[in-house]
């Protein structure tokens, strides 16, 4: 018998303050999995708001905290495909100075993956039994597209969910408007782009918009339920759990 | 571009632009078709990819010998007798064509569609002077006639309807015209051909220039570039320093990669060689060619952090896929060079001061970095800029505060968990079903348009205590 895999949870400030449920969702999916799911105390945020407004030598601090609490973890699964681009594209290059710190960093890049591609990758898994049933189109949050260049797993995990209909969302792979502190600086622009993205969600005629980014999420929610939609934004992670708490 | 523009802060800028149904309805049938037509035809190109990597690899070399090529370029269309201009300001640049004209008698100048000009601010300098400049690139002539600026850098008139323009030639041109392009194109090109035989200078810009062979490479649809070049008696080419390539093979890469990038062709209708003016015995051809090479800031920037956007071929293909672009298009930028890439070019020549509201002009969704043909990274170099900012102290003092303060916030976890506590106290007031709305603050620039989700009852951290 191969011993049980390890992983560690990343997750995040938005995950951790915001959309507790998913993070629930992440838990009881991954030991369904016979994943052993640790929580290493003390995270905050991978420091991704910082580094994008340009304080990199803010961010270089958190950096090194994270890196330094996600030493021990086999594997580090994060719900968002941006925390986990930030921890894999960004960190080496921030921690650059110090060789120890460098050398952790690099280590945890190559250990961190966001859900869908842990759960493809790692665990070699793309049919899940979840009771979850309906159509839904899926988001491609562009930091998990562009950025590590998925697409695949995510989708590949909502088709083999039995009850579960995917449609293509038109324009699937266009950014929603989110951008971090972009979606302040910029409200009315943030938010013209979000109006043509959730058009184009409720001409598909789903029940549930999917993405795997808490960003992107807090964005297309917070436009559905101003525009009063029947649409609901989920998580992957609780799409596959087969439960949706709100 | 106008200072009075300028005056009004960027996020106004872009909020006239989002009310603007004209321009909202132009920019969506534009942007799409650009994207699509690009699409399709790298679809059908696989060598496309490779090409493009060997065409970013080709700049990043010519740039670490810039000056080497550029005195072989010189050499050689000197060698072709043409003359050649060094220009290290835009200032410069203008005073060479000035010069020009004055010493040769012109009245009028016939324009191909250049964005060097643009940058230098060209044709009001002309008209300054006495000198009356004609656009003849139809989008060019559009705005022209308008009174405004080009818009995109390989559309510039895509801001416009044809409902519009056929306004704007009845009014302009002295007729009743109906919104039909074609018939408007007969329009513009009957009344462009009596300006080409009256002009005496043709200005055009340049897409290359090979310094094997001192060849200017000018890449057009309409052909009106053409004729720029070949009819009136003298033919000024401005350019960046930065057009210039090493040799014809390193044309066909770039030529294979421009035109698929920025209208989805093979090739556009027409490439223009130009080498040196007319010699003793052709018959066609202007007696004299020049060529302006400029700086104006591009050198100085080889070794900084904004050096990859010097590759820019200029093909706009970042422009149609950038979601801030495609909401607010061209003007609101407010600067010769929009969208993404126009961002860095402005910070480039005009200072980091002059981009501290448009740095942040991005949600950084990386879509233009996937679609340039030479692959800048301006996602990462965006952020590269507004380090700068932050460092150089540009950016404003409250929002350097914002930030110090979330630094602490994200290093120590005891505060970050009192942070939590106390949104739970202070958003109470405003929670409405399960959501917040109505806050104040900043967080009121969100909640105007979308709902927030509260501060969790118990965060996941909270939680995970009784998951175990």
């Amino acid at each position: 018998m191969a011993a049980p895999v390890r992983a560690s949870l990343m997750i995040t400030c938005l995950g951790d303050m915001l959309f507790p449920e998913v993070g629930v969702a992440m838990v009881q999916l991954l030991r369904r999995l016979g994943v052993q799911v640790g929580f290493p105390d003390g995270q905050t945020c991978c420091g991704m708001p910082l580094f994008n407004s340009g304080y990199h030598h803010d961010a270089a601090l958190v950096a090194a905290r994270t890196v330094k609490l996600f030493e021990g973890a086999d594997h580090v699964v994060v719900p968002s495909g941006s925390c986990a681009w930030m921890v894999r594209t960004e960190y080496p290059g921030l921690l650059k100075h110090d060789p120890a710190l460098h050398a952790a960093a690099d280590s945890l890049a190559r250990r961190t993956r966001e859900l869908s591609q842990f759960i493809v990758e790692v665990l070699g898994v793309t049919t899940i039994e979840s009771p979850f049933k309906g159509k839904v189109t899926y988001h491609d949050s562009c930091h998990l597209l562009r950025g590590l260049g998925e697409s695949a797993s995510p989708r590949a995990l909502l088709r083999g969910v039995p009850g579960v209909e995917l449609v293509e969302l038109p324009g699937a792979d266009e950014c929603c408007g989110f951008g971090g502190s972009f979606s302040v600086r910029l409200p009315e622009v943030s938010s013209s782009i979000l109006d043509k993205k959730l058009a184009n969600v409720e001409s598909t005629g789903a029940r549930c918009l999917v993405a795997c980014d808490a960003g992107c999420l807090m964005q297309m929610a917070g436009g559905l339920s101003r525009r009063g939609s029947a649409v609901k934004a989920v998580h992957l992670a609780q799409v596959l759990a087969g439960e949706v708490e709100r | 571009m106008s200072d009075a523009l300028l005056r009004t802060p960027f996020p106004e800028r872009a909020g006239a632009a989002l009310k603007d149904t004209f321009l909202q309805e132009a920019l969506k049938i534009a942007t799409t078709k650009f994207i699509d037509l690009r699409k399709q035809s790298f679809a059908g190109f696989p060598q496309g990819e490779a090409l493009r990597d060997r065409a970013r690899a080709i700049k990043e070399a010519t740039l670490q010998h810039l000056d080497v090529h550029l005195e072989r370029l010189a050499d050689n269309v000197e060698r072709l007798g043409g003359r050649v201009h060094w220009a290290s300001t835009a200032e410069e640049a203008r005073e060479m064509v000035l010069r020009l004209c004055r010493d040769r008698g012109v009245r009028m100048a016939v324009k191909s569609k250049s964005m060097a000009t643009e940058e230098i601010d060209l044709n009001e300098a002309l008209e300054h002077a006495g000198i009356t400049p004609i656009e003849t690139d139809l989008g060019e002539y559009i705005i022209q006639l308008a009174h405004e600026k080009p818009s995109h850098i390989i559309a510039p008139a895509i801001h416009k309807t044809k409902g519009q323009v056929a306004e704007l030639f009845s009014r302009e041109l002295r007729g009743e015209f109906p919104a039909d392009p074609e018939v408007l194109t007969a329009v513009a090109r009957k009344a462009l051909r009596e300006k080409f035989l009256q002009a005496d200078m043709g200005i055009t810009g340049a897409n290359f220039a090979v310094a094997d062979t001192g060849t200017v490479v000018l890449v057009t649809n309409e052909g009106n570039g053409r004729m720029v070049t070949s009819l009136p008696r003298i033919h000024v080419a401005l350019m960046g320093v930065e057009k210039v390539i090493p040799s014809m093979t390193d044309l066909v890469v770039f030529l294979a990669i421009l035109a698929r990038s920025a209208t989805g062709q093979k090739l556009s209708s027409y490439t223009t060689l130009v080498r040196g003016p007319r010699r003793a015995g052709e018959l066609e051809g202007p007696e004299e060619f020049h060529l302006i090479l400029l700086d104006n800031g591009r050198s100085r920037q080889i070794a900084s952090t904004l050096r990859e956007a010097l590759y820019c071929l200029r093909c706009g293909a970042c422009l149609n896929v950038c979601p801030v672009y495609r909401q607010i298009g061209g003007h609101a930028y407010g600067y010769t060079y929009p969208g993404p890439i126009g961002i860095l070019l402005t910070a480039m020549l005009k200072g980091n001061e002059s981009v501290r509201e448009l740095a942040h002009a991005s949600s950084l969704c990386g879509a233009c970095k996937d679609v340039c043909p030479v692959r800048i990274d301006i996602p990462r170099m965006l952020v590269e800029l507004r380090e700068h900012l932050d460092r150089e102290k540009i950016a404003p003092w409250t929002e350097r505060v914002v930030f110090k303060a979330l630094r602490r916030l994200l290093l120590s976890p005891t505060a970050y968990r009192v942070s939590a506590t106390v949104g739970r106290w202070v958003q109470r007031p405003f929670v409405r079903q399960g959501r917040l709305r109505g806050l104040p603050l900043v967080f009121g620039k969100w909640t105007k348009t979308r709902d927030l989700p509260p501060v969790a009852a118990r965060t996941f951290r909270e939680r995970w205590k009784e998951l175990q």
